[in-house]
């Protein structure tokens, strides 16, 4: 039984229809992305899984149960979108409030504070928080009491690098320990090696919904490669593979996936000449956009 | 019932850190003394006891702080919430809204007791170290605390209907002060108007005494003066005390605060947050 079951669903509000038959698992132990643009739908869907908002048609089990159910809410940990906790508590209070409300001990709440990093500021206010530190509160809500599901909407927004990394570090975490993880984002690239499986809505319809790997075999976006040559033997580099000289030492080559290796071994059989190969795949932010943009050609 | 607590406990420490409700306390904890201080001067002209006069005064500033304090503490309950995103957040919780209601509500309800239990038992010291214990009169002062507490229940449950209605703080402070002036100065002010346009007629004899008793802070006033007070005040309004009396005034108090955490439990229901 998969962890979240998201069968057929269908969201109108009056005559709009935010959720077009959406269909989506998540199994114990994975992380799935839910990428889309502002409006694609993400929230919603969030919100049906939580049993906040009824669904018009269709079925979402989690965890076997209904959406919303005392048992479902029992083991799902959420975090919304932009969520800034009473300016007024300190960290260590606000956490303890969402343990009593879980029945978790208070100590596990306390090494969560440690563990997201707050354990020197866990006694001062929240509003003396960086932005990035009342996420981690928010983090810390949700790893509380080690939920079977954790839904978390747009986790990362505007937060820096460092602190992005430390999020995933504990998401990843999370979901080796069995739950099951979906989130949400539109900052792409930190998801190409952060989740297992990526799902795009685009204006409430799934256009995809596979591991990045094969989002990539599907799409068969171009490959770039980039070669770099010295001045005197770039002319003869580029008459040997053909491609598009970038400047007066390199040249960038596009190929299709299945010609890859072809390409590879054209330019490792030039020898020294060639100084330096970089092969850039398809990013996230292209295939993203290709699965959009397919989905509103057929539309 | 622990989530109901841990939400009441979470409220506490949210409350005794708001200024504005440090203000409400310390200003009505100022005034019961000033009042009692300066009520205590024309004693024997009026002849009337100590303790009456102290409470006959803390009766009139009751009216206008103790529903403002209750506006004040509850205005923001769902509203704030809402806008912060952390109501989503609690609904997620394994627990109900009837439950995030009434912990919310222990909580505000005890900073109102609190907050009245202060200004009382300062009014009780310094009637007690002017006059003796024996002008302590328990009874009067009694009525007047737990009468303050029942108002000021109103005032949260009709601060929380608000709250939920609305949706957003700033829109629904300017309600809830809306509420405020109707409450304790527009009504009576219309009352008074009516009565005077209509002159004795049909109204002043059978609607205006049940209308009078149907304002819970008109209620907790006529509870709380003395009868002679009262008669003074109401003069030409005997009909008010004769019809719904004593016992109208009491139903009025016992049931409004129930009827309004019902209105807020409604009105939160309908939120989707």
């Amino acid at each position: 039984m998969p962890a979240l079951k998201i069968e057929h669903v269908i969201k109108r509000h009056g005559t709009l229809e935010t959720v077009s038959d959406v269909s989506l698992n998540v199994e114990a132990g994975e992380r799935v992305a839910l990428l889309g643009h502002n409006g694609a739908g993400k929230t919603t869907i969030i919100k049906m899984v939580l049993g906040l908002m009824p669904i018009t048609a269709g079925d979402i089990e989690v965890l076997g149960c209904q959406p919303g159910s005392a048992a479902a809410r029992k083991q799902t940990g959420y975090l919304p979108e932009s969520v800034a906790f009473h300016g007024s508590l300190t960290g260590r209070e606000q956490l303890h409030h969402f343990a009593r409300l879980k029945s978790t001990p208070l100590k596990e709440a306390d090494d969560l504070l440690d563990r997201v990093g707050l354990a020197h500021a866990a006694d001062r206010k929240i509003r003396t928080y960086s932005k990035g530190m009342r996420q981690r509160i928010g983090l810390a809500q949700v790893v509380l009491g080690q939920p079977k599901l954790a839904i978390l909407d747009e986790p990362t927004s505007g937060l820096d690098p460092v602190s992005r990394h430390e999020f995933y570090d504990i998401v990843e975490e999370l979901a080796n320990n069995g739950s099951a993880v979906m989130l949400s984002s539109h900052a792409l690239t930190e998801l190409e090696l952060r989740t297992d499986r990526i799902a795009i809505l685009s204006k409430g319809q799934l256009v995809a919904n596979d591991s990045l790997q094969k989002l990539r075999d599907l799409a068969s976006l171009p490959i770039k490669f980039k070669v770099t040559a010295t001045n005197d033997t770039i002319e003869g580099v580029n008459q040997q593979l053909g491609g598009q000289r970038v400047n007066c030492q390199s040249l960038e080559l596009v190929c299709t996936p299945d010609e890859k290796i072809g390409v590879l071994s054209a330019i490792t059989a030039l020898g020294p000449v060639v100084k330096d190969v970089d092969v850039t795949p398809a990013s996230l932010e292209e295939l993203y956009r290709h699965f959009s943009r397919v989905e509103e050609q057929q539309s | 019932m622990t989530s109901i607590i841990s939400i009441a406990r979470l409220e506490l420490l949210i409350a005794r850190r708001n200024l504005w409700v440090a203000t409400a306390i310390i200003l009505m904890a100022m005034f019961n003394v000033v009042l009692t201080v300066a009520g205590n001067a024309p004693t024997g002209v009026l002849g009337a006891s100590p303790m009456t006069i102290a409470i006959t005064s803390i009766t009139t500033l009751s009216v206008y702080l103790v529903p403002l304090i209750g506006l004040l503490l509850s205005f923001d309950a769902i509203a704030g919430e809402a806008e912060r995103g952390t109501l989503t957040l609690s609904l997620s919780y394994p627990l109900s809204r009837a439950e995030i209601l009434l912990g919310k509500f222990i909580a505000h309800l005890v900073v109102l007791g609190v907050a009245i239990a202060i200004g009382l038992a300062l009014t009780t010291a310094i009637i007690v170290s002017r006059h003796g214990t024996s002008a302590i009169e328990w009874g009067p002062l009694a009525a007047l605390y737990f009468t303050s507490l029942a108002l000021g229940a109103t005032f949260l449950g009709l601060g929380y209907t608000i709250s939920s209605l609305v949706k957003q703080t700033g829109a629904a402070s300017g309600v809830a002060i809306g509420l405020w002036l109707i409450a304790v100065v527009l009504y009576d002010l219309g009352l008074l108007g009516a009565l005077v346009t209509d002159a004795g007629g049909a109204f002043s004899k059978t609607i205006f005494p049940y209308a009078l008793v149907a304002n819970p802070a008109d209620a907790f006033r006529l509870l709380n003066m003395p009868d002679q007070s009262v008669n003074m005040l109401a003069s030409g309004l005997g009909a008010a005390s004769s019809v719904t009396g004593f016992f109208g005034q009491l139903t009025s108090l016992l049931l409004w605060p129930v009827a309004a955490l019902l209105f807020a439990l409604l009105a939160f229901r309908k939120v989707e947050p």
